[in-house]
């Protein structure tokens, strides 16, 4: 910067620079460490035997992991391609206007706070029970706690859907409103108009909003970690639990990458949809 | 909610209409209306359906010195403020070279700023524990804030650049051709324009800090009890009064945000974002 002689390059660089040096340093390398450790041994050699000993213990939390993490993120989708649609589509104005107005709430809720409101919320003597109960619909002994991977589920979808939403009723704002009345005026219904013209233009903003939920429930803690602590569990839970427990830095770290792999899939959507707008 | 309207249907249409969205509030503010009765519960067993007493003696016990949640409160702020003055200190110098200068990899380096977004933060918060714990940053207020930076930068960058895309050129350009320096130029014309954007940014960094967990339960023990903490730990207590108070403590900036962020993120800011 105190050159003004030096090419206007070296100048915006030096403006990116501290930016990146904080992402490089408090992000990127720990990435890297994460990989690395996960494969050094006690000898500092390579070997897969925290993978071995991560994949004998939690196997089924693994599969526990990606069970959840999908489910959620096909319910995200589907309450997300409801609402917007509805939001875009709607023809009673007072209906749309409650909506738009509704569906948001959760949107900056954090996390925790998400879990400790399911964590009473869905209890068995948490309110779901209890209006359920006095709209007849279960028996009072029916009654039951739904702090398992169903807790986790609600509660992912209940705070991950409306950020989807809001992504997604904005792409569809900005299509061609002729399109939609074209098609209603050829006598085409509104769920046809949904699924054949406004979502394939929407769908790229769909499928980066569901991969940034994806890869975001897959590394949240608090949820599982509140909702459902025992086994079986997330990955999350139990890399918090390898290292707070044991100080096993080599298996949480094999289940850090595993956990890393199973977002690269998200990720590598997102990138390269991410690439292509930046290069429009 | 079908979509051809005949006379008959109508009227059906309206009934379905209400159910749908009486069934959508009860699942928004159901879990929140719980979280409520929690709060101002002074004794609630199984099975009763509401609190058998109200009242705030846990209001009184969360704010009492013991209870630590004024302490928790003055952290949270103390390390929000903090990463926002060091998070937008690097991201509007970042995000003015993005959007303004020629930068080659233009692109590429957006695409890193992106990479706490795209890849879980989990393996990043776990290691660097471990190297701050060698650093001694481990349990301090400075451990903690760094963290933040890194993970709230994204935002930052991206809302700063977009803010500084959407000014329009030629008005630069004309108070430098009046005779402007270009200090002067960048701190009446430029900043005053890009302001909103920057505090749109900020207020992100602001809340995304204040509610962080996972990379504080990590960096910050034993030392630093953020809110978050504290509500985690009553909650994991089985002390759900204290939670609950501790969380509606928690929710009441970020509801107000969601009200007011539109005032802040313009739509032509918004229009810039990730361009």
């Amino acid at each position: 910067m105190s050159d003004t002689r030096a090419p206007a390059r070296w100048r915006a660089y030096a403006l990116v620079a501290p930016a990146l040096a904080v992402i490089a340093l408090f992000f990127v390398f720990p990435l890297i460490l994460s990989a690395v450790l996960a494969f050094r041994n006690a000898a500092g050699g390579l070997t897969w035997e925290h993978f071995a000993k991560a994949w004998d213990l939690y196997q089924k939390d693994l599969v526990f992991t990606i069970g959840i993490v999908l489910l959620s993120t096909v319910l995200i989708g589907v309450v997300a391609v409801a609402i917007a649609g509805y939001l875009t589509l709607g023809e009673n104005k007072r209906a749309v206007a409650i909506l738009r107005w509704l569906y948001r709430w959760p949107l900056f809720i954090p996390f925790i706070v998400t879990a400790q409101v399911m964590r009473t919320f869905l209890a068995k003597n948490g309110m779901l029970n209890h209006v359920l109960i006095g709209a007849g619909m279960i028996e009072p002994l029916q009654a039951q706690s739904m702090l398992d991977w169903r807790g986790i589920v609600v509660a992912f979808v209940w705070k991950q859907a409306p950020f989807v939403t809001l992504l997604l009723a904005g792409a569809m704002a900005a299509i061609d409103r002729q399109h939609i009345e074209a098609a209603r005026n050829l006598g085409a219904s509104r769920l046809r108009v949904l699924f054949e013209i406004i979502l394939p233009q929407a769908r790229r903003t769909l499928l980066v909003g569901l991969v940034l939920s994806f890869v975001t429930m897959l590394s949240v803690l608090s949820v599982p970690m509140m909702i459902n602590p025992n086994s079986p569990t997330m990955l999350t839970v139990d890399i918090a639990y390898r290292i707070n427990s044991h100080g096993d830095y080599a298996v949480a770290n094999a289940l850090c990458l595993m956990s890393l792999v199973l977002a690269s899939f998200g990720a590598w959507f997102y990138l390269r949809e991410a690439a292509r707008k930046a290069a429009a | 909610m079908t979509g051809v309207a005949r006379p008959g249907v109508k009227w059906g249409d309206t009934v379905a209409r209400v159910v749908v969205i009486v069934l959508l509030a009860f699942a928004i503010f159901g879990p929140l209306a719980n979280l409520a009765l929690w709060g101002f519960a002074e004794r609630w067993y199984f099975p009763n359906k509401l609190p058998q007493e109200f009242g705030f003696t846990f209001w009184a016990r969360v704010f009492s010195p013991r209870g630590g949640a004024l302490g928790s409160l003055w952290t949270s702020v103390a390390i929000a403020c903090l990463t926002v003055v060091m998070t937008l200190g690097v991201a509007i110098p970042a995000g003015y070279a993005l959007a303004r200068l020629k930068l080659p990899a233009r692109t590429f380096i957006l695409l890193i700023f992106l990479l706490p977004q795209a890849v879980p933060n989990l393996p990043v918060y776990v290691n660097i524990a471990r190297v701050f714990y060698e650093l001694n940053l481990n349990g301090t207020i400075l451990g903690v804030v760094l963290v933040h930076a890194a993970h709230g930068l994204v935002l930052a960058v991206w809302i700063a650049s977009a803010a500084f895309a959407a000014i329009d050129v030629s008005l630069e350009e004309a108070a430098r051709n009046m005779g402007a320096s270009a200090w002067r130029c960048w701190t009446t014309v430029t900043l005053p324009i890009a302001l909103p954007g920057l505090i749109a940014s900020a207020i992100f960094v602001f809340l995304e800090s204040l509610d962080e967990f996972t990379g504080t339960y990590f960096v910050g023990v034993p030392d630093v009890t953020t809110l978050p903490l504290l509500m985690f730990n009553a909650s994991m207590g089985g002390n759900y009064q204290i939670a609950s108070i501790t969380a509606m403590l928690l929710l009441l900036p970020s509801i107000a945000f969601m009200l007011l962020v539109e005032r802040f993120l313009k739509a032509d800011v918004l229009a810039m974002i990730g361009r």
